[in-house]
């Protein structure tokens, strides 16, 4: 039985993680850029849960547990503000949303 | 198996994250999503988090996506408009993603130059009854504090979907 070497879910977490910036930067729908944050939380997870793997230790474990938890917390209140947002501007579009832009 | 099943479902995993960012409609990002999130269940079991590979299919591709799902439907929200974008930017988007991606793999490569294999089934530390230990002995102040954040997640989400807000 062969296995595969620690580095390649690192590997895996970083691609994954740069796919979840490069969404967040240039999609303009906001929901899209919501996907793109929680793309980002579930690559990190994957490398506390490779090294928790590593070190033989359920610590990384519950760290994953907590980062879901507060992932949830924060679909929550950001699919609120989302509705919020669409029923004061009609948009879902990020670049209209620019009150406080300079 | 262990070599076939983890380039199977980081396949699935990246064609999948690719997808997410790609589409333009939201709908079809919310399903790719659904896909990484599967194919991450299927990792973690490899590595031996049985408990994390559970939540992550009941919490993050159940009851989170299906949150994304609804509010995308309630707000009826269409294709993503082609937006007008420089030159610069179009030519420049790939390279500094491809060379930030590359930036990001090649460090993990030198700081973890020879890391041992994963191999299913040597870390048994991951099921419901080590977590569940874990939490409620070493982790019960964290953990009764993130279920106050998750109160005051509630009341927020509540009070800004009200209907008169302004």
């Amino acid at each position: 039985m062969n296995g595969v070497p620690l580095s390649w879910y690192l590997v895996l977490s970083a691609i994954l993680f740069s796919l979840g910036v490069a969404g967040f930067l240039f999609r303009r729908n906001i929901i899209t850029i919501f996907m793109s944050i929680e793309l980002m939380l579930n690559a990190v997870n994957l490398t506390f849960i490779a090294f928790s793997y590593d070190l033989r230790q359920v610590n990384g474990h519950i760290f994953t547990f907590f980062v879901m938890v507060v992932a949830a917390a924060e679909a929550a209140v950001g699919l609120a503000i989302i509705l919020t947002v669409y029923k004061n501007r009609g948009t879902l579009n990020a670049d209209d949303v620019n009150s406080l832009r300079f | 198996m262990d070599l076939i099943l983890f380039l199977a479902f980081a396949a699935i995993a990246v064609i999948c994250a690719l997808s997410v960012v790609l589409q333009t409609h939201p709908i079809a990002s919310a399903l790719s999503l659904v896909g990484v999130m599967g194919a991450l269940s299927v990792l973690y079991l490899l590595l031996g988090a049985e408990f994390i590979a559970m939540v992550q299919v009941i919490v993050y591709a159940g009851a989170v996506m299906v949150l994304f799902v609804f509010v995308i439907m309630l707000l009826n929200a269409d294709a993503e408009s082609p937006r007008s974008t420089s030159a610069m930017a179009k030519a420049l988007g790939l390279p500094i993603f491809l060379a930030f991606a590359a930036v990001l793999a090649l460090a993990v490569l030198r700081l973890f130059p020879d890391t041992p294999l994963v191999r299913f089934g040597e870390f048994t530390g991951g099921g419901p009854a080590d977590v569940g230990m874990a939490l409620f002995t070493r982790y019960l102040l964290p953990f009764e504090v993130i279920s106050v954040l998750i109160l005051i997640a509630i009341v927020g989400a509540v009070v800004l979907a009200r209907k008169e807000i302004d």
